[in-house]
Parts: C-alpha cells; structure tokens; sequence
C-alpha cells in the first residue's frame, strides 16, 4: 500500500503533512489494549458497582423513569440495518430509516393533537430550550416566561441556553410557594402579570405537564391566559407590535410527560402552540440519563422554522411512494449561519424505539397504561399519606408520579430505606433547592410497580420516618 | 423501467404502521392495577382528561416485527457493505459495545441514583474524562453535551463567558469556507456574527485573511483540522499565536479527530477548547441519525466555565470507603473547575450509553491501538486516493483525470504526489465536463454497485465536491473493488451516460422527487 502511495514508510506519510513540533512524538498514556473478553469483563465489574433498578425496589423519576421495554425493542434497535447507518442523506438507500421518521411524526403528532412534528431532537430539558429559541425567531420577543414547575435541569438548562440566545428567562412562582402546604401548580395570577408586564418582550410564555411536582396543571386555562395577557398587557397591538395577525402573542410552550397522553388532555387540544419533552418513558432504558430523544411538536404555522431532520412523502421517478429528508432549507449542512438550528445527529435510533413502543402499546392500550398508572399512583399516594409522619405536598391529581412531605431529614430517610433494598423516590430539596421543598420526596410509580411494591415501599418508608422521629426525639 | 423489471423491494409499495393491522388489534397486554376498584374519572377531573384515545396503531406483535424487519431491509447500513461517507468516520462498530452497554447495571441504572451506588458509573466516566483529556492534549472534560453541534454550542458559551468574565465584548466568530455547517449555525445560536475566512491554495487557512480579520472584538476562532479537504494545516501554530495574540480563543471541531489520535493533539497545536464525536472516532453506532454524544475538552483557562456536573475523584479524604478505595462523586463546580460554570446544557449527565461504548473501544484498543487506528485511517485513505489518481480507464486516460483532488496542492517534488490525512475530496468538474455526468450521478450509480456513497457537494468550494473517508476498518480488497467501480462506472458513462444520468436501478425506490416534497409538506401520514 505504501509502494502505491509513493512514500517509504508510514511515518514518513505523517512527517511530509504535520508540522514536527506539533507531532505528539510518544506514546498516548492510556492502559495497553485488551482483548474483548478482557474488556467485557472489566466493564461488567464495574456495572457491578452500580445498584440498578434491577438489585432494588425504586421508585426514583424526576425526568427518567423504570417503564418495561418491550423484548421486540432491544431485537429491532439492535438490528444493524437500523444501528449502523448514518442520518439519511441519500435517500434512495435509506426508505426503512426514513420511514421510521415518518411514523414516528405520525405517532407523535396523534398523541400531541398537534399537526406537525420533527424527527426527534436530544432530550427533554434541550428540547425546551430549542423551543424557546425557535419562539423568538417566530415573534422576536427576548423574554422566556417559565413556570417553576418545569423540572429543574429545563429551567437550568434553559438560562444557559438564553445566555447565547439573548434571551431572558422569568420564572414564575407556583402556588403556595414559601408555604410548605401550597398548592405546588403554576400561579395562574402571577403567570398572567408576568406575561402581561413582558408584553411584546415575551417569546415564549412555558410550562409542565404534569410539573416536576407531579400536580397535573390547568393546561388549557394556562394557555388561555397568556393568550390574555398579551392580548391586554402593553404594547398590545401599539406601534412595534408586529403584523395584526401574530400581534404581540408569546408562543404558548408545554413540556409533556408523552406516557400521560393516553389519559390527559392532549396539548393541542389546550391551547398549546408547541409540545416539547422527554421521550425516555417511551420504549428507551434509563442508561444513567441517555441517550434518549427529545419530542417536538408543533402547530403549522411553525413548520419551517422548527429544529431537527423531518421527513417527508413523496415520489421516485417511476411514482413509487417514497420518502426524503425535507424542508432543510431550514437546516445547517444547507443555510449555515441562517439555519434556524445548529442540531445536526439528534437521536434516530431512541425515536425508533419510541415508536415502535407507541404502535406496541396501540390506540387502546396508551389508554389502559395511563388508567393503570393513575390508579396505582393513587393507592401509593394515599397508603403513603396514611403514614404517621408523611402527608402529601398537593392536593392535585396525579398521573404516576407524586410529592410527599416527610416529618424527617429526607437524606437520613432514604438511607435508611436504601440498606432495606428501597430506594423511596428523589430528594425534591436537593433538586430544586427551594426551601419550601424541604422534607419533599418525589416518589414515581411505573407499570412495573405493583400493589406488593408499593405496600412494601409503605412498610420501608414508614419505618425509616419513624426511626428517625424516635432518634430526633431521643436527641 | 418496466414493472416487470422492478426488484421485490421495489414491487413493495411503501405502506406504514398506521395503515396496517385492524381495529382491536393489539400487542402489548396490560397488567392488572391490582389495587381495587378505583373510578379514574374521580381521580383526574373531566376538564383535565383526554376525550378521544389517539389515533395509533392497532396492530399484533406479529405484524409488528414483520413490519419493522420489513422495512429495515431498505436501508442500506455499515454492516452490509462500505460507508466512505465524508467527515462521518463510518467505522467497524464493535457488538461488545451494545452487550457492555446492555447489561443492567448500565441500561437500568437511573441517573438520580446516589453516588455511593453508582460507582461503576462515575468511575467509567471519570476515566473517559481522563482518556478524552490525553487524546486531546487539555486537562478538563465534560461528557454533558449530546453531540457534536450540542458540544460546539457549549464551546461558544465557553468562548463568551470567558470573555465577558474579563469585561470584554466580543461579537465576531471566525470559520474558514470549508468548515461544516454546524460552525457558522452554532455561532448565530450563541448569539455571535460569523466572519468567514479564505482558505490558501494548499487547502489551509488564507494568514493574510486573518491577520486581516484577526481583531480585537474576535471572540473565537473554529476550526477543523485536518479540516474537511483532508488537508493538516501545517500553519496551525501561527493561526494560534495570531488568534491568541488578539486575546481569542481557538476551538477545535473534533470531526476529524480520527486523523490523528495519538499523532497530533489539539491542545498541543494550541486550542483552547475542543469537542470530540464519540460517534465518529469513537465508535458509538450512529442509529440513523443518533444518538451521537459530544463531550469537550478545554484548558485550564477556560475549566472554570465548564458546565456541571463533572465527575471528581476523592482520594484519602473524607467520603471514602472504609477501605480506602478512591470515591467518585458528581461535582458542581466545588474547585476551579466549574466554579463560574455555563450551567447545564442538558438534563442530567449526558449520554452514558454512549460513554461506555466509547469507554470499551478505548479499553480495546488501548494507547498504541488508537494510533495505529488513525495511522491506518490515513493509510487507507492515501491507499485510495492514489488508486483513483492512477487506475487506468479502459477508453484510455486515469480516473484522477476526471475525478482530480484540488487540495492540497500536490509538492512537484514529492515523488507519489499528493496525500492527505483521513479523507480526501475529489472534483467532479473535470467528468461533468468530459462525460455530462454529475457528481450525483456518480453518488447514485455506486448505490447500484452496493457502495454507500461518499459525501456530496461538500466541501463547498471544490466543484462537484466529493468526500470520501474510508476509515481503518476497511480491507485492501474493499478499497481496490471502491476504485474499481468507480472506474467501471466512468467507462460506463464514457460510453452512455445516459446510464449514470438515471441512476439508481437496484434500490428499494428511485430518484426520489426532493422539490415536490418541500413544496408541498406531507409530514406525516393521513388518517382520515
């Protein structure tokens, strides 16, 4: 090969092209090579030191949840025609991939209420962010409107981002914040003011649903009030405004929970102009936090500014129905510094397993999942509250997961838990650190928790609040 | 082409999960509640509930996999043939990565566990900090960002908080005209002005446009190197001490890292701030468009503004076990690094999946085997490119007559004439010209060879672009029989082009109509 080259020896194909005081001239000090079985058994040593939620009984959410992954699924992304190929580009060799995504926008817009949908971008909290950007492309506005009850990585993840975006982020208080019993639901006065006093400053006017705190929120009436508050607040239709059409009107932006859509209101249904999230529960493993993909879905007027790859019908030469990336004049490879995105790989291989996990649950079976998820969460809920020394953090209805305050350090609690082989759900105060939140464990149910699990968390949990009460008294 | 004629995959017409199966049909069986009578109307109230179920399929586990496994067979994907698809570094993905990634204590390990029990995880990470810190030549790491665009955009938050935190305003971000389109779309992101630079006649960075442009409001410069013509900038210590002279910083996009892992590092040649792409060099399978993952390293200037969480080791301190062994913890800017942090770019801690695939191919092949992987990676793709220069056509004349690399220009001395690093790009100008058949053509008429084409029409200022980056993982015989196609496709054309023209013939569908498809979006499928 080097003959055909027409150089002498390797080294001198690097020494002819990288300048001699930039060549690293040793050795890498990394560890020699191992052979796979070597490897395999290092890397199962050390997933052996991590307590998975295969070795005890946890009822840890707070973004990421344990719901089964069907068997088909690991059979599917495993298969090498939809693990190793690269993103699309030439499209002739590629249908089974793009069609994929065309499904999967299929699947994600039905479960949204929203028209249109791209092919997935990174993660939940990114997601968000994406959104807001896209927001102030849309309208111009520089201001972010956020509830507090977006998980707390989004509202981080979102004022890291607004920093490059020029953008600014307004949080707004839930009820009841600064009093331990509030009601823990996005403060419908507050979050009217705050959008009303923005005026046309406002983007992006976001919420959760199902907030951090598991409370369901009044989608519509929250959507509803920012359509108000900005038909009120200054600037409304004044000079600057903007065309009469789109006024001054913040872009309405909910983050979803998707696993909940089988039982609540859908997004588009509330008023809501674009629906991001998390799309983990959806068919993908917990993998420590990723990678897992980010949903996006949107009414039609925000189709060609939205991030992400979207595919597209059309036709091949002979009118074989086919399908293309489309509409990248909004993309990055294309506009470059006009893109309305930088995303280029996003998360092809988890959005597969979303949808394939959507068409295994079926039109009727995303229905009985969130019916099964809404009664176990309620009989956790209320077993747990039966508890001396726990009591519940809202009143709200939950969809499958839920807040409740203990009567005790919460560190100490879950410890306690933990040498029993439970681990008792999210430490609310030392994610959000809110000191209301004090006390606050975020406890999630998944199909995968039974009436047994759930008894047996009470038995655990119950005991550890009461050890700790005892010693505290003692003390 | 006639029906008759038309391949099975192509007789199947295209048909999605939602116009399969029937009303009823269903695969997943719901579990029992178990938990009582309870009436869901009571427990979430009508204004909050779903009226209508949504629209999905209704379809059995049969026609579930029949369906999925039918339509993976129009994909075509690295598995099954060569992927010398430019600037995407489309190697071997070793099947050890997904059985390690798989096993439980990885794959159901919630990131919210605490430290003490995810040790395996932290200490995984830790190491890949470390691994990616010494292939990079720069001391700190954060695996957070998901890929590489994601990374760069934190790169340019880097860039900016460094800057401000100095009380200076900088709006202007430098890229060369070969760099990829994520550079100038992150720059506009991260709320800079893109300045573009010229590139020299060996394929490098043009000084005199940047000392021109190197100012003081530049707040960074982007680059690639070897950049996307293959070429190794042989400037790149004075392109730093020009860019670090006006107080900049330089960013290394980390796309082509496969050329020159333990060769050259980033932090050696001056960047401040690099990303890598673990699925590229790394070996993370790329999924058909992800999950991609891309951590950055950066210097000890810019650590403080490193987003949070890193992973910290604790030695002989408090928190470790009563054995003594090191503790690993998540940590949030409690030393330098991270102490005036960006924030977080993500929701918790980046793609661990992707750190452990990336993990074991760093245990696998080790110090030594990384740089044998970038040697061969250039060997392979200078192996190439003088195949195509030289292999005779049988019309006469040599396929690098019709199909020459513009860059770098080749040195009259050197005896082989010119090579390059890990890729290299062909000009389709000289056989549009000679033959009409466009470099599209060409990509199109490999699909019916069982080739994955390279990539087209980028970079932008080669004619008829074409990028082709075999990597190491690729045979002597795959390379021959890519150079031998391609010769038996020009003499084709020289005889008919008419045969390229219309190319592909064998693949599930044909050439696909792209404008009917913007003008009129259909982004999802019809159910009414």
């Amino acid at each position: 090969m080097l003959a055909a080259i027409g150089v002498g020896s390797l080294q001198e194909l690097f020494e002819r092209q990288i300048p001699e005081p930039v060549r690293l001239g040793r050795a890498l000090e990394l560890p020699p090579g191992e052979s796979e079985q070597q490897v395999y058994e290092h890397l199962r040593a050390l997933a052996a030191r991590n307590v998975s939620a295969e070795e005890e009984l946890s009822f840890l959410g707070a973004g990421m949840y344990d719901h089964y992954v069907p068997a088909l699924i690991d059979m599917l992304t495993e298969r090498s025609e939809f693990l190793t190929p690269y993103t699309p580009y030439q499209p002739e060799i590629s249908q089974g991939g793009l069609q994929v995504m065309f499904e999967y926008q299929t699947a994600i817009s039905e479960l949204t209420a929203l028209p249109v949908s791209n092919a997935s971008v990174y993660e939940g909290p990114s997601a968000v962010a994406a959104a807001a950007y896209m927001a102030k492309l849309h309208n111009g506005g520089r201001r972010i409107v956020a509830s507090a009850g977006l998980h707390p990585h989004t509202l981080q993840t979102l004022r890291t981002m607004a920093h490059g975006f020029g953008m600014e982020v307004v949080e707004v208080a839930l009820c009841g914040d600064g009093s331990p019993a509030g009601a823990r639901v996005t403060d419908p006065e507050r979050w009217a003011r705050a959008i009303g006093e923005g005026g046309e400053q406002v983007a992006a006017a976001i919420f959760a649903q199902p907030n951090f705190y598991g409370a369901v929120e009044d989608a519509a009436a929250l959507s509803a009030a920012a359509k108000a508050a900005a038909a009120t607040g200054p600037g409304a239709g004044g000079a600057g405004s903007g065309s009469p059409a789109h006024g001054f009107a913040p872009v309405v932006v909910c983050q979803v929970d998707p696993i909940t859509l089988g039982v609540l209101a859908p997004p588009g249904e509330c008023g809501v102009d674009v629906a991001v999230g998390e799309g983990q529960a959806l068919g993908n493993r917990l993998d420590y936090g990723g990678p897992s993909f980010g949903l996006f879905a949107a009414r039609e007027e925000y189709l060609r500014r939205m991030p992400g790859r979207i595919a597209g019908e059309t036709v091949d030469v002979d009118g074989r129905r086919g399908f293309v990336l489309t509409l990248q004049t909004r993309e990055q490879h294309i506009r470059r510094e006009k893109a309305t995105s930088n995303i280029c790989t996003s998360q092809a291989l988890n959005a597969l397993a979303g949808v394939v996990y959507l068409s295994w649950l079926g039109r009727r079976g995303i229905v009985e999942l969130g019916e099964l998820l809404l009664a176990r969460t309620h009989y956790a809920r209320e077993t747990l509250a039966a508890l001396a020394g726990v009591e519940k953090l809202h009143d709200q209805p939950a969809v499958r997961e839920f807040a409740v305050r203990v009567d005790a350090d919460v560190a100490a609690v879950r410890r306690r838990c933990a040498a029993e082989g439970v681990n008792p759900g999210a430490d609310l105060h030392a994610l959000t650190g809110r000191e209301q939140d004090r006390g606050g464990l975020l406890v999630a149910i998944t199909e995968r928790r039974t009436r047994a699990h759930i008894d047996r968390l009470a038995e655990v949990l119950g005991a550890a609040v009461a050890a700790e009460r005892g010693a505290r008294v003692a003390a | 082409m006639t029906e008759t004629d038309a391949t099975p995959l192509q007789r199947d017409a295209a048909r999605t999960i939602f116009q399969k199966g029937a009303p009823g049909r269903r695969a997943f069986v719901c579990p029992d509640p178990g938990v009582g009578e309870v009436d869901v109307s009571r427990l979430l109230p009508e204004r909050f509930r779903r009226r209508e179920p949504p629209r999905l399929p209704e379809v059995s586990e049969p026609e579930l996999v029949r369906h999925y496994v039918g339509i993976s067979k129009r994909n075509f994907d690295l598995d099954s043939g060569f992927y010398p698809l430019g600037s995407c570094t489309m190697k071997h993905n070793p099947r050890l990565h997904e059985r390690v990634a798989a096993l439980p204590g990885n794959a159901r390990l919630h990131p919210l566990q605490d430290g003490e029990r995810a040790q395996g995880a932290l200490e995984l990470m830790w190491s890949l900090q470390g691994a990616l810190a010494e292939i990079a030549g720069l001391p700190h790491v954060s695996l957070q960002p998901s890929a590489g665009s994601h990374g760069e955009l934190a790169g340019v938050l880097l860039t900016r908080a460094f800057h401000e935190d100095r009380g200076e305003v900088r709006r202007k971000v430098l890229t060369p005209d070969t760099a990829h389109g994520t550079n100038p779309a992150t720059v506009t992101m991260a709320g800079l002005e893109v300045v573009k630079l010229a590139t020299d006649a060996d394929g490098g960075v043009d000084l005199d446009d940047l000392r021109a442009k190197a100012e003081e409001d530049v707040a960074c410069l982007m680059l690639t190197n070897p950049n996307t013509l293959g070429v190794f900038d042989r400037n790149i210590l004075e392109i730093a001490e020009i860019v670090h002279g006006v107080g900049a910083t330089l960013y290394y996009d980390g796309a082509n890292l496969n050329a020159v892992m333990g060769l050259s590092r980033p932090g050696d040649m001056g960047f401040d701030i690099v990303h890598f792409n673990l699925h590229k060099s790394f070996t993370q399978p790329h999924g058909g468009g992800g999950p991609g993952s891309g951590p950055i390293a950066v210097s000890e200037r810019i650590a403080p503004y490193l987003p949070v969480p890193v992973v910290a080791r604790r030695t002989g301190g408090e928190g470790n076990g009563a054995s003594g062994e090191p503790a690993f913890e998540l940590d949030y800017g409690s030393g330098t690094v991270g102490s005036k942090t960006i924030g977080r770019m993500r929701g918790f801690h980046g793609n661990y999946g992707c750190f452990v695939r990336a993990y074991a191919y760093i245990r696998s092949l080790g110090g030594n085997g990384l740089t044998d992987a970038s040697q061969t990676a250039v060997l392979n793709a200078n192996y190439l490119l003088a195949r195509l220069r030289e292999h005779a056509l049988a019309g006469g004349g040599r396929v690098g007559e019709l199909l020459p690399a513009p860059y770098p220009r080749a040195e009259p001395s050197a005896q082989g004439g010119q090579l390059c690093m890990h890729e290299f790009v062909l000009s389709g100008g000289p056989m549009k010209r000679a033959l009409g058949v466009k470099t599209l053509d060409l990509a199109k008429r490999l699909l019916d060879h069982g080739f994955h084409p390279p990539t087209v029409y980028f970079p932008l200022l080669v004619e008829e672009a074409l990028m082709v980056e075999p990597t190491e993982t690729e045979t002597r015989e795959t390379l021959d029989a890519f150079a031998e196609a391609i010769a038996a496709i020009l003499e084709e054309a020289a005889k008919d082009p008419a045969v390229a023209q219309s190319a592909p013939y064998t693949t599930p569908v044909r050439r696909l109509d792209e404008v009917a498809a913007a003008r009129q979006p259909v982004i999802r499928e019809r159910l009414d």
